[in-house]
């Protein structure tokens, strides 16, 4: 069981201040994914967790106790290196027993729990190898494996896998995913890879410059995007934006005008916006529909297929660039004019300042959690 | 000629040339130890003559050279040993936990070598004589540990700084405290710069001459002192002097020669990795 809390954490290096405030509770075997562009602070925040930086400002609790100043030998978590950090000058089986042997836990017992933990990885045959004997993916494997022999409150994460390549990548994602669900465990994860974040995460929080954007389920965040930001960052290929203009706004929809003059009647609850406000209309490109006639009109200028599916990279009438995504067996090509039609029900509506207006239907699924089949033993 | 292959020449000779320079007083005070007092003193000097080991038998009788010997080991070891243990843990919290002012703290504490000695013979005489540590082991072995402390923290900082800060912190994140971190990761991962750090630490209290020969006179005397009591006042004695330097210089000489490659390793090893 081990719940964290963190209460207006801050961070501070000399006179920058690189986490804003951050107040976030992840939940006892939860999979918490940090996610955010490259210097949002991702790894700062996972760092004082462990306790590997100090916290400038704020309560970081985890299962009730305040633990700000616990040294990080104490706080009883583990943590998995973008680097692996293995020590280089220990075999791979006393690289994953150093923390029971700092326990002082015997050595039969320490051997036991190892060759445990290698047989869950695939390393029982590595055991006796030192890193530098072993490929990327194995010293991955012997990093993971360190981090669970010891059986931690909390696992931690900081981009365990940008240094492996794609399909292995793929393959340790699946890996992880499984593994969450055989420990039961609370996990946080860092990564700036948003598909990672939205194929493990229970929870995903965003960050940017130093503060969190946005936390919720993967789908919540796909479905109901709290800002620009989010709705950019969330999903592949992004959403696209279109400035457009609001005619009338009542309560259950707000009909815009787009730049080329289509009207569009969006189903958000009424806000504050007036008809005449400048608002920004975001559709994904899975969203788009080519049809006969439809509210969009534009030139394809690259056709990307990818077999099952094909991206339109189109540029409107006004100028503005557009990905579409459709069908993997349309023959469109490059310089063909399409015709695309919007679903209403699929489209976010953003006001000025960047933020969402709230959709009427909250999705079915926005709430649905990932959470371990098992119970924990 | 290609003219990567000419300056490839050009800095071989260089090259020997610079070692030539450097070994030729060696070399010359190793001959001069195998001829007579006349021979040593002949113009022309003489490059062809009978070897003798008359010297080495004067100096024998003259003086106990074990005696000096030992003192040298235990006063270069002993410092050196201290030096390391106080530097460890200086060099460990300016590498890992550097302050706004480590820097400067480092660069100073380089400068103090810049000083010259003599400005605090009188002052460090007269704590010696007070604490009556004049002609003690343990009093030499303090001043050479305070004398190598700011190159041994240098370089163990310099080597420390090679190894990769997230090992250490998976340490920690293993339960590793401070000390454990410090003796099972940082210690075995920078062994061959700790090795050479040493081993300059104590090729440099073995040639310390200085406050050897001000604060020790017989029982702490080591082989500087030795070598220092053939200049005798009624005259230099070219041959017995270089015969006492050439025994002196020995144990040193055949140790640092041993350590080569270990040494270069150490001191090339933040540049080559
Ligand atoms: N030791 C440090 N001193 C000063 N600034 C730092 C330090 N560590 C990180 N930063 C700054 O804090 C910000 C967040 O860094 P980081 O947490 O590593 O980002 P992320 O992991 O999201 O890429 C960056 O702008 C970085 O430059
Ligand atoms: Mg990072």
């Amino acid at each position: 069981m081990s719940t964290i809390v963190l209460k207006s954490i801050q961070k501070n290096y000399g006179a920058v201040q690189v986490i804003k405030g951050v107040d976030l509770s992840i939940d006892d075997r939860e999979f918490c994914v940090f996610v955010g562009p490259s210097g949002c602070g991702k790894s700062t925040l996972l760092r004082m967790i462990a306790g590997l930086e100090e916290i400038t400002a704020g309560d970081l609790i985890i299962d009730g106790q305040r633990i700000n100043d616990v040294p990080p030998s104490e706080r009883g978590l583990a943590m998995v290196f973008q680097s692996y950090a293995l020590y280089p000058h220990m075999s791979v089986a006393d690289n994953m027993g150093f923390s029971l042997r700092l326990a002082g836990v015997s050595k039969e017992e320490r051997r036991a729990k190892v060759a445990e933990a290698a047989r869950i990885l695939h390393l029982d045959k590595l055991l006796d190898r030192k890193p530098k004997e072993l490929s990327g993916g194995q010293r991955q494997r012997v990093a993971i494996g360190r981090a669970i022999v010891r059986k931690p409150r909390v696992f931690l994460f900081d981009e365990p896998l940008s240094n492996l390549d794609a399909s292995l990548r793929v393959q340790m994602r699946i890996e992880l995913a499984r593994l969450h669900d055989e420990l039961a465990a609370t996990m946080i994860y860092v990564t700036h890879d948003q598909i990672e974040a939205m194929t493990m995460a229970d929870k995903i929080v965003v960050l940017q410059s130093g503060i969190v954007e946005q936390a919720g389920t993967p789908l919540e965040l796909y479905h109901h995007p709290r800002n620009l930001f989010v709705a950019g960052f969330i999903g592949s290929p992004r959403m696209n934006f279109l400035p457009a203009k609001v005619t009338a706004a009542s309560d259950g929809a707000t009909t815009i005008a787009l730049a080329n003059g289509a009207n569009l009647s969006i189903p958000v609850r009424a806000g504050r916006q007036r008809a005449g406000d400048a608002v920004t209309l975001g559709v994904r490109p899975e969203h788009m529909r080519l049809a006969g006639e439809g509210e969009l009109v534009g030139e394809v200028m690259v056709v990307e297929r990818l077999g099952g599916e094909t991206f339109l990279y189109t540029q409107l009438t006004d100028g503005t660039m557009l990905i579409v995504q459709a069908d993997g067996e349309i023959p469109t090509s490059v310089h063909e004019r399409i015709t695309i039609k919007l679903d209403p029900a699929a489209c976010h509506l953003f006001d000025s300042g960047g933020l969402a207006i709230e959709r009427m239907e909250r999705h079915p699924l926005a709430n649905l959690r990932r959470l371990p089949t098992r119970k924990a033993s | 000629m290609h003219p990567k292959t000419r300056g490839k020449l050009v800095l071989t000779v260089v090259g020997w040339l610079a070692a030539g320079l450097i070994f030729f007083p060696i070399f010359w005070m190793v001959l001069t130890s195998f001829k007579t007092e006349v021979e040593a003193v002949a113009t022309p000097p003489k490059l062809f003559f009978t070897p003798t080991l008359e010297n080495y038998i004067t100096v024998r009788e003259r003086a106990d050279y074990v005696h000096f010997a030992l003192n040298s080991m235990i006063i270069s070891v002993g410092a050196t040993l201290l030096a390391t243990l106080i530097a460890v843990p200086a060099a460990y919290a300016m590498a890992f936990f550097p302050g706004k002012r480590t820097k400067d703290l480092l660069l100073w504490m380089l400068s103090t070598k810049m000083m010259p000695a003599v400005g605090v013979l009188i002052p460090i005489y007269l704590l010696f004589r007070d604490t009556g540590a004049i002609d003690t082991r343990w009093g030499l072995i303090v001043v050479y540990t305070l004398m190598n402390l700011p190159i041994v923290v240098w370089m163990l900082y310099t080597f420390f700084k090679e190894v990769p800060k997230d090992i250490l912190e998976a340490g920690r994140m293993d339960g590793a405290k401070p000390k454990q971190e410090v003796w099972m990761l940082l210690l075995p991962l920078s062994l061959p710069g700790i090795a050479s750090t040493a081993l300059l630490s104590i090729i440099l209290c073995w040639n310390e001459a200085f406050w050897s020969l001000n604060l020790t006179t017989s029982e702490a005397a080591p082989l500087t002192t030795f070598i220092a009591s053939f200049s005798a006042p009624e005259g230099l004695f070219w041959a017995k002097l270089s015969a006492a330097s050439t025994i002196a210089i020995a144990p040193i000489l055949v140790f640092g020669w041993m350590s080569q490659r270990q040494l270069v390793r150490g001191l090339t090893f933040g540049a080559v990795k």
